[in-house]
């Protein structure tokens, strides 16, 4: 090896370690928005978000473009699991990496956001700041509190989601509204039923779904599993024993995440899925992955809902960029785009009674689609569980149906 | 320069192996990774631990009696007509087929919704797909059917290669002559020759039948997954400490493997005793019914692949496309249009790669022959056996130290860290696949260019080197190739971040977008065999005014 670029690559190595814990300290002020969007220009984010569903792929390659008009680079990181981006901050953090981390902002709510925020992960707060705040729906919408925690500003939402059922009108009439009326309809209907496996989130969600209906008292579910857990769930884990034979293969496979359940509709392998985004089936039958006959509901008792947000972490090389991001993500353009059946159908974050006419047109003209509930129909979403609640459940689902049968 | 290249090639091959088995030892016993509690227990209490082990034996062994009887069967009834070279034409392609993309293809097709269940449905029509567990099912016969449709082509055109080195011919002559039947009489004189020339790459796909991730992520069961298919799990997941218990899986894939290997080689003697006891006996075969079976088979398994990769090109351009309708409402070229640019710029990435482990790998192999054929420097029969090293130890059983040495000393997985995986699996088919042309070269060509004042370089890149072009391209299509079906050690060397076409089409295959998965299934089949084919083109293109060399 030769002498000079040795010495350039130490002189380079030397200078990084000056500068950077100087900047760390320089964390940006986002309330001084001018020199955020200055600092921003010419960054590169890393956005790690969830890349199993190609509507969302496609959405957030159009939020890209709109980075770009703004000075911002932004690359998306498709993940399988979020919890893949959260153990990449970790792994960060352990090797001592505190500054020009390899994640800018990541798709996040529920468990890894607490375990996060809990773990001092995360830059802010700063969702408040942004100028686009001033349009969110912050009374109406869970958008302050994300699993039952806070979110104090660390973490930006974007999108609402809220379980809906989906089923095929063609070869179902009178769908099942609670808990008990599935298990009968899968009794009567064996094989034609089945949940994405847990821990995928979807799976998860739904037994969540099933645990609110079916749990003595569903107001224990706010607070964190204690004691209390093997008592709650006890209806629920024989809800599922009773539910098992009746699903699809038997319970013997599961689809793995839920646009495959969708797929198993399409296939006539199944009658009934489910979604967390109200226009999801809407958008899959614009994109012909669902027949045109599907229709949506929800269970007589509500469904879960909650609001998907974007973080960013301690060590992001990209602040700036990311909550150049974070606010495009929240413009009444993007908003409405997002809320395009065609597009994503996800529902919006925003009060449309804070926009001005203009704005609120771009709503007006959306034709929600013909799956798609109106937000009467949708009805006031149930809150989710404290996030211990999900992870304790799909490690327990996998100990009993996962792995052996 | 070239004298180091055998010892160093030697060293490409064995060291990854050594160094990564290394690497999964050490975490297996808590050494090397952070915060990892009693890997071994853990691996151990790992409640699907029995049945993952047991569908990955089950499905490995199956796939491979499955490939060797049917590529025997074939061999045995119809070497020489030409029904056989028909198929050895319609299969030839299938070799290069990856692995992935054929398993994405076969799973629409054999699914109960699928195309195959589409005929009956439209005949009678079915409004309901039948709850059958045919994908994915527990014991892990589908992976086993779709191994046995991939494997099948390997074998028999190793055994065809092999056939002129037992004289096969004679021998057949014999036992016609002594009244036996054709594929009684090939079994008994033919077979045992032919089978000892194939031993190795038998047990390679024994063991990438018990180990394969790709193929059992597509096909196999979910509840729970093979061991293998496990293992890459732990190591993927986001608690670091998991990767000791990968590394600890890795390990008990390993014995079981290595014990599944001696119980082969065990099985393998009983059935020598056996046969001979047949071939004393005198007895023949339902000729017949043999042929009829063994044609059945291969043409079955050659169309299954064919026509899951159809599958995967109607997918692309499908419009609405539901059961029981056998075809799409109308075709379109949206989906392309959304998905198309994406792939090609992976596609870009992951000829890149595989052009880089390519060449690296036939510096190393030109290096090496040239080397023996100057100084009479060859490794020997061991050498040999050092080439099958990296496909005959499991791939879970050294990536993972493979990923996790390197990360210890501060090596993160990396796109060279990837490329230098790959080398270690090109090398191995760049060299059997150009080792016998190159050393059946005419020496005294090479005698007669140095007479005329040619240094040695001189020979190898003007006049041996050229006249082998068309064996050149051949190994470099099978390296391309062979690089481009490559999932474990991209997913595992890069982290997840390295992707390419094989790693996007097998993320897909778990979402629900059929057309997305027709791409890029498409874009890696095709990735695989456009070089083949440019590897048959080029040569007689450039040889078209020498006939002698046509068909060098």
């Amino acid at each position: 090896m030769k002498a000079p670029p040795m010495r350039l690559a130490l002189a380079l190595a030397v200078t990084t370690a000056l500068i950077l814990p100087v900047h760390a300290q320089n964390a940006p002020d986002p309330s001084d928005w001018d020199a955020v969007t200055e600092a921003a220009q010419g960054q590169t984010v890393y956005w790690h978000a969830w890349g199993g569903a190609t509507p969302t792929n496609d959405f957030i390659a159009w939020i890209g473009d709109r980075a770009s008009e703004q000075g911002v680079t932004l690359e998306h990181v498709k993940l399988a699991d979020t919890a893949d981006a959260v153990g990449a901050v970790v792994t960060e953090q352990q090797a001592g990496r505190d500054a020009d981390g390899s994640v800018d902002l990541i798709w996040i709510n529920g468990a890894n956001f607490a375990s996060m925020k809990e773990a001092d992960l995360l830059f802010g707060p700063f969702a408040e700041q942004l100028p686009n705040w001033r349009y969110v729906d912050v009374e109406g919408k869970t958008v302050t509190t994300d699993f039952t925690v806070p979110t104090e500003g660390y973490e930006s939402p974007w999108a609402m989601a809220q379980l809906v059922f989906v089923y095929d009108g063609a070869r179902v009439q009178d769908p099942p509204r609670t808990a008990p009326e599935l298990l009968a309809w899968a009794e009567s209907n064996p094989g034609r039923f089945t949940y994405p496996q847990p821990p995928d989130f979807l799976g998860t969600t739904f037994l969540k779904q099933m645990l609110i209906e079916l749990a003595p008292e569903p107001a224990a579910l706010q607070d964190p599993a204690g004691e209390n857990y093997d008592e709650v769930t006890a209806p629920l884990w024989s809800f599922l024993d009773t539910l098992t034979p009746q699903l699809w293969r038997e319970g013997r496979a599961y689809p793995e995440t839920g646009p495959r359940m969708l797929q198993l509709i399409n296939d006539g392998e199944t009658d009934l899925a489910f979604s967390f985004s109200p226009g999801e089936a809407s958008t899959a039958i614009a994109n012909f992955q669902l027949p045109e006959s599907v229709r949506t509901y929800v269970l007589e008792e509500g469904t879960i809902g909650n609001a998907s947000f974007v973080a960013i972490p301690y060590n992001s090389s990209a602040k700036e960029g990311a909550m150049v991001v974070a606010d495009i993500l929240l413009s009444p353009d993007a908003q409405a785009r997002a809320q395009d059946p065609a597009v994503l159908g996800y529902d919006t974050v925003l009060d449309l009674g804070k926009l001005s006419e203009a704005q609120r047109a771009a709503f007006d003209a959306l034709d929600l689609g013909v799956a798609t509930l109106t937000p009467e129909e949708l009805g006031q979403a149930l809150p989710e569980p404290h996030p211990s609640w999900a992870t304790r459940l799909a490690e327990d689902w996998v100990a009993r149906y996962g792995v052996a049968n | 320069m070239l004298r180091p290249l055998p010892l160093l090639t030697a060293g490409v091959l064995a060291g990854p192996v050594a160094f990564g088995l290394l690497g999964t030892v050490l975490p297996a016993f808590g050494l090397l990774v952070p915060e990892a509690e009693m890997p071994w227990a853990q691996a151990l209490s790992w409640p699907g631990l029995p049945r993952a082990l047991g569908v990955a034996i089950l499905s490995g062994v199956l796939s491979t009696l499955g490939a060797l009887t049917i590529a025997t069967l074939i061999l045995a009834g119809w070497h020489g007509t030409r029904a056989f070279a028909w198929l050895e034409r319609a299969l030839s392609p299938l070799l290069a087929v990856p692995h992935a993309a054929a398993a994405l293809g076969l799973a629409f097709l054999i699914a109960p919704s699928g195309w195959i269940a589409r005929v009956p449905a439209t005949l009678l029509g079915w409004e309901r797909a039948p709850d059958l567990l045919i994908l994915n099912d527990p014991w892990g016969l589908s992976l086993a059917a779709g191994l046995v449709a991939k494997e099948m082509p390997f074998l028999l055109l190793m055994m065809l290669a092999a056939l002129p080195q037992v004289q096969s011919r004679r021998r057949l002559r014999v036992a016609r002559s002594l009244g036996q039947g054709r594929v009684a009489g090939w079994l008994k004189a033919g077979f045992p020759g032919v089978y000892a020339q194939v031993r190795l790459p038998v047990l390679v796909v024994l063991v990438f039948g018990i180990t394969n991730v790709d193929v059992a992520v597509i096909l196999g069961p979910n509840t729970p997954p093979t061991l293998a298919v496990q293992v890459a799990r732990w190591m993927m997941s986001p608690d670091l400490s998991l990767r000791a218990v990968a590394a600890a899986g890795g390990l008990i894939l390993l014995f079981a493997t290595l014990g599944v290997l001696a119980l082969w080689l065990l099985g393998e003697r009983i059935a020598g005793r056996l046969g001979l006891l047949w071939v004393r006996s005198g007895r023949g075969l339902p000729e017949r019914r043999a042929r009829g079976a063994g044609l059945l088979l291969a043409g079955t398994s050659a169309t299954m692949v064919l026509a899951g990769l159809a599958a995967l090109a109607v997918w692309s351009v499908a419009a609405r496309w539901s059961f029981p309708d056998p075809m799409p409402e109308a075709l379109t070229l949206r989906s392309w249009s959304r998905f198309g640019p994406d792939m090609l710029a992976v596609a870009g990435d992951t000829m890149a790669l595989a052009a880089l482990a390519t060449l690296a790998s036939l510096v190393l192999v030109i290096g090496c022959l040239e080397a023996e054929h100057r100084f009479g420097l060859t490794l020997g029969q061991r050498a040999l056996s050092l080439l099958y090293l990296p496909l005959l130890v499991p791939q879970v059983a050294f990536l993972p130290g493979l990923q996790l040495l390197p990360l210890a000393l501060g090596i993160g997985p990396s796109w060279p860290l990837v490329l230098a995986g790959h080398v270690v699996f090109v090398l191995p088919y760049v060299f059997l696949s150009l080792a016998g042309p190159f050393r059946a070269w005419d020496a005294r060509l090479a005698r007669v260019g140095a007479g005329l004042g040619a240094s040695r370089d001189r020979v190898l890149w003007r006049l041996r080197l050229p006249m082998l072009t068309g064996p050149l391209l051949t190994a470099a299509a099978i390296g391309l190739a062979v690089s481009v079906g490559q999932y474990l050690p991209t997913l595992l060397l890069g982290g997840g971040r390295v992707t390419t076409l094989v790693t996007e089409a097998v993320a897909l295959a778990s979402g629900g977008d059929r057309r997305a998965v027709g791409i890029w299934g498409l874009g890696q089949t095709l990735a695989a065999l456009l070089p083949f084919a440019l590897a048959l083109l080029v040569p007689a293109l450039v040889f078209r005014h020498r006939r002698g060399m046509r068909h060098g």
